[in-house]
């Protein structure tokens, strides 16, 4: 049935490989998504590492079939049918894209990634600090689209325009990937800048000892980026530096709510739940969630859990990799509460959540669903996934409601941020370069480009025009603290193990104790 | 098979003399065109050998290699646990159930896919008009690289799309499930979707095969008064018997290793419903970094579809291939 390592010798190649290039979908990940058009949806690299692990089936079928057979031989006939028949599907899959309004469509302009330069190592070596010998930075970042594609070259543009002896080779990777190939350059020669997450994955990354440590080439400055540095941190030295912070809350639709008569945002857990029984009524799908992606599921249980479980209790839980506090718990009884009161999109376990009008933002942004929980990024993700050009003025923001009796600290939020690591082997100078980014000049410069959403520098916030953004910008600087999601800032397989978890009790298996467990379970593996 | 057998099945069959070095002490006479020839093997063996070995042997090792050590793809690897990850991977749960989707999808394909890829090889197989434009339309899903299949699809199949529009317009609204989204129903429905994608290919292989059906012998047997059904059992089908057991091992194999349609409609969800080995394999080793882990993941893969194709050529491939790949194996 499945003759993936089968193919026949004239037919497909071709063919296929006019397709691969773009219609790749897989899943949209949160974290590097900061940048307006750097929602992700498609992933060649799973794709291709799995063509490599699977292309093992032995039998070639091209010496065995007939020529007559296969309809695409050397005739001319033939070859205009199957011309033609590419066509056909050329056009049924651009049909297909405009009416789904999303995966093909915007795929066609992914540029292939390394537009800008080709070279994936190399780079200047030489480290000699402060002096004006001509040097080389390598920079591998997500935006590989514009606006941030451009945006990002122009900041290395206009470094090198002051700095002369500092020349740039940038690199912009689509986000999936360059998730894959940070680590395998790790374990190589890695690019002297490169995209970092930070926390628990940050944590995993140094065990390769590529990674330069910051603390004091930055100490001087890095106060202006805030608090939520501290996420680039490993016991108390600087790895990386964020250029855009991160907070997830309910994008909702103010037409929808009043039409269900709800005249403000729920406050508290049990206000959610009232509007939530209340659009139910009104025949309107309350939330939407992309459970195929999973880790949209886990934001609820994370917030949850940072409603129910003080600060100290969660770093500990998750600096030990074990939630054994009854308050995780708890926070799965609340998800169950959510849950039975059924306010998720029809087939909410196969929605991917930002692929596609059908997706949990498309349905957002089509009305076709209330609210929605994710990042300051879906603002972003939206404009794409509809038709509707004036949908930005329905949308209205809301932090996460409060639960009573809960134990966390009322101004916790959930997020995280985008920021980039140096090398050990990058020159001196790449610190004095992320200074140069993370500076309100240039931060506001890239907020008005559009290529970032909320800067890491209080200096740039006032570069924030959309109103909604701004809110969330205002909530933002009020928290206390902003957590880092539990998958980035626990080790990448215990985070997955939690994600896993929780998705499965969206599809109703497993317990709110299997929730709390799976962390300390993948941890012990 | 054992070593001994193969020894004594060497000296019953001897390889021919290309494939064997030059003994020692021969005469000149004797020497120098084996030495041509040893060049000529070199020559032509010799890159697809390197290729070989080092594109798909070492690999193999270093995956075998790495999948004793508990290991995140950075720095050395000193975690050393033999076995560890082997057990891991039999004892989870949804490691086990994804072996069970692989051999639910192998065995629907046996059921569902052959019958109807040969009554419709059957069918093309007739003179009649347009056949090749229906052979065309067959054929056409397979030229669709699979990740487009299962983009396409997916949008087709969410909640209102395509599907449902298509079954509530011709009245059938109660057949509307959650197709993508049913942990009872998810493996099928990708079951439906490699259909529609692999069959065309299988169909055209069996064209192929019924092509090499010498029209004569039908003839006769309808001048012996055999029907049309007595014609197909008795005798096209008999004949079409290796095209069907190559169709078979593709079949399998494929379905051990189905990854891409379910990667991207479903990533494995919800919870395992349609994991796969395959995609466990790639949901562990590339996105949670246990690369140890996968690796022995990747062994276990390896190793059912290694055993299951020797089984298979030894036991009912033999005839067809006699000659060609099991050369030295009787």
């Amino acid at each position: 049935m499945n003759f993936q390592g089968a193919q026949p010798c004239t037919a497909n190649v071709t063919v296929a490989n006019g397709r691969r290039e773009g219609l790749t979908a897989i899943e949209g990940r949160h974290y590097g998504d900061a940048t307006v058009t750097n929602y992700r949806r498609y992933s060649d690299n799973f794709r291709n590492q799995a063509r490599g692990t699977l292309a093992r089936a032995p039998v070639r079928m091209c010496g065995s079939l007939p020529e007559g057979t296969l309809m695409i031989s050397g005739t001319k006939r033939t070859r205009i049918a199957a011309v033609s028949l590419v066509a056909v599907a050329a056009m049924g899959l651009a049909a297909c894209s405009s009416s789904g309004n999303s995966g093909g469509s915007t795929n066609n302009s992914t540029p292939p990634p390394g537009g800008t330069s080709s070279s994936s190592g190399g780079g200047g070596s030489s480290s000699s600090p402060a002096s004006n010998e001509p040097v080389t930075l390598t920079w591998w970042h997500n935006a590989n689209n514009d606006p941030g594609k451009s945006a990002f070259q122009k900041v290395a543009d206009d470094y090198h325009a002051a700095h002369p002896n500092v020349t740039f080779k940038v690199q912009p990777i689509q986000n999936e990937d360059i998730k894959t190939k940070i680590p395998i350059a790790l374990q190589g020669t890695p690019p002297d800048i490169f995209q970092q997450w930070g926390g628990g994955a940050l944590a995993t990354q140094l065990q390769s000892g590529k990674i330069a440590d910051l603390t004091s080439d930055v100490s001087s400055w890095i106060d202006q980026l805030g608090k939520s540095a501290s996420g680039w941190a490993v016991d108390g030295k600087q790895y990386g530096v964020p250029y855009d912070y991160h907070v997830v809350g309910f994008w909702y639709r103010t037409d929808l709510f009043q039409k269900a008569g709800i005249s403000e945002p729920p406050a508290t857990f049990d206000d959610l739940l009232t509007d939530i029984g209340k659009l139910k009524a009104a025949g309107i799908a309350p939330i939407s969630v992309g459970g195929k992606d999973k880790w949209p599921d886990a934001f609820y249980w994370e917030n949850f859990v940072l409603k129910e479980c003080p600060k100290d209790v969660i770093t500990s839980s998750l600096d030990a990799k074990k939630m054994d506090d009854p308050c995780f718990i708890k926070a799965g009884e609340d998800l169950k509460k959510l849950l039975d009161a059924k306010p998720f999109n029809d087939g909410f376990l196969g929605t991917p959540a930002q692929q596609g009008a059908g997706s949990s933002a498309g349905l957002l942004a089509n009305g076709k669903a209330a609210m929605e929980l994710q990042g300051d990024w879906e603002m972003a993700v939206m404009p794409s996934l509809t038709q509707d050009k004036d949908f930005a003025s329905k949308m209205g923001w809301f932090p996460f409601p409060s639960v009573s009796g809960g134990k966390g600290e009322p101004g916790a939020a959930l997020g995280g941020g985008d920021g980039f690591s140096c090398s050990t082997k990058a020159p001196a100078v790449c610190a004095d370069f992320l200074k140069y980014l993370t500076s309100a000049q240039v931060e506001s410069d890239l907020v008005k480009a559009n290529a970032i959403t909320i800067p890491s520098n209080a200096g740039a916030v006032s570069a924030i025009t959309d109103p909604t953004l701004k809110k969330v910008q205002t909530y933002l600087q009020g928290v206390t603290y902003n957590q880092l999601y539990f998958d980035q800032a626990l080790p990448t397989n215990v985070g997955n193990a939690v994600n896993d978890a929780v998705a499965n009790f969206f599809a109703g298996q497993g317990t709110p104790a299997d929730i709390a467990g799976a962390a300390a379970k993948a941890a012990s593996q | 098979m054992s070593g001994g057998s193969r020894a004594t099945l060497r000296q019953k069959e001897p390889l021919p003399d290309v494939a064997l070095p030059a003994p020692r002490g021969l005469g000149r006479a004797k020497a120098r065109p084996s030495l041509r020839q040893g060049a000529e093997l070199t020559l032509l063996l010799g890159p697809a050998l390197v290729l070989f070995v080092g594109f798909v042997l070492v690999p193999i090792g270093v995956a075998v290699y790495y999948s004793l050590y508990n290991w995140q793809g950075f720095g050395p690897l000193t975690d050393f646990i033999g076995f560890g990850n082997y057990r891991r991977a039999l004892s989870d749960p949804v490691f086990q159930h994804a072996i069970w989707h692989n051999l639910i999808i192998a065995g629907l394909s046996l059921l569902i896919q052959l019958p109807l890829s040969i009554g419709i090889a059957l069918l093309l197989n007739r003179k009649m008009r347009g056949r090749n434009f229906l052979r065309l339309v067959v054929f056409a899903p397979y030229v669709l690289s699979s990740a487009v299949t299962a983009v396409t699809w997916m949008l087709m199949l969410q909640p209102g799309g395509f599907i449902d529009q298509l079954f509530k317009g011709v009245g059938l609204g109660s057949w509307v499930h959650a197709w993508l989204a049913d942990t009872h129903l998810v493996l099928y429905t990708i079951f439906l979707v490699a259909t529609w994608q692999y069959m065309g290919f299988g169909i055209v292989l069996l064209l192929a095969g019924l092509q090499g059906i010498p029209h004569e012998l039908r003839e006769a047997a309808a001048l012996d008064g055999a029907t049309a059904w007595q014609t197909t059992r008795q005798v096209t089908l008999p004949l079409l018997g290796p095209t069907i057991r190559i169709w078979i091992f593709l079949s399998m194999i494929g379905s051990l290793q189905l990854f891409d349609l379910v990667w991207i409609m479903t990533g494995g969800g919800p919870a395992g419903a349609s994991t796969t080995m395959a995609t466990y394999l790639i949901d562990k080793g590339f996105r949670s970094y246990e690369f140890g882990y996968g690796s022995a993941v990747a062994v276990v893969l390896f190793v059912i579809c290694f055993v299951f194709a020797l089984l298979y050529q030894r036991f009912a491939l033999r005839r067809d291939t006699a000659g060609a790949l099991t050369r030295m194996v009787r």
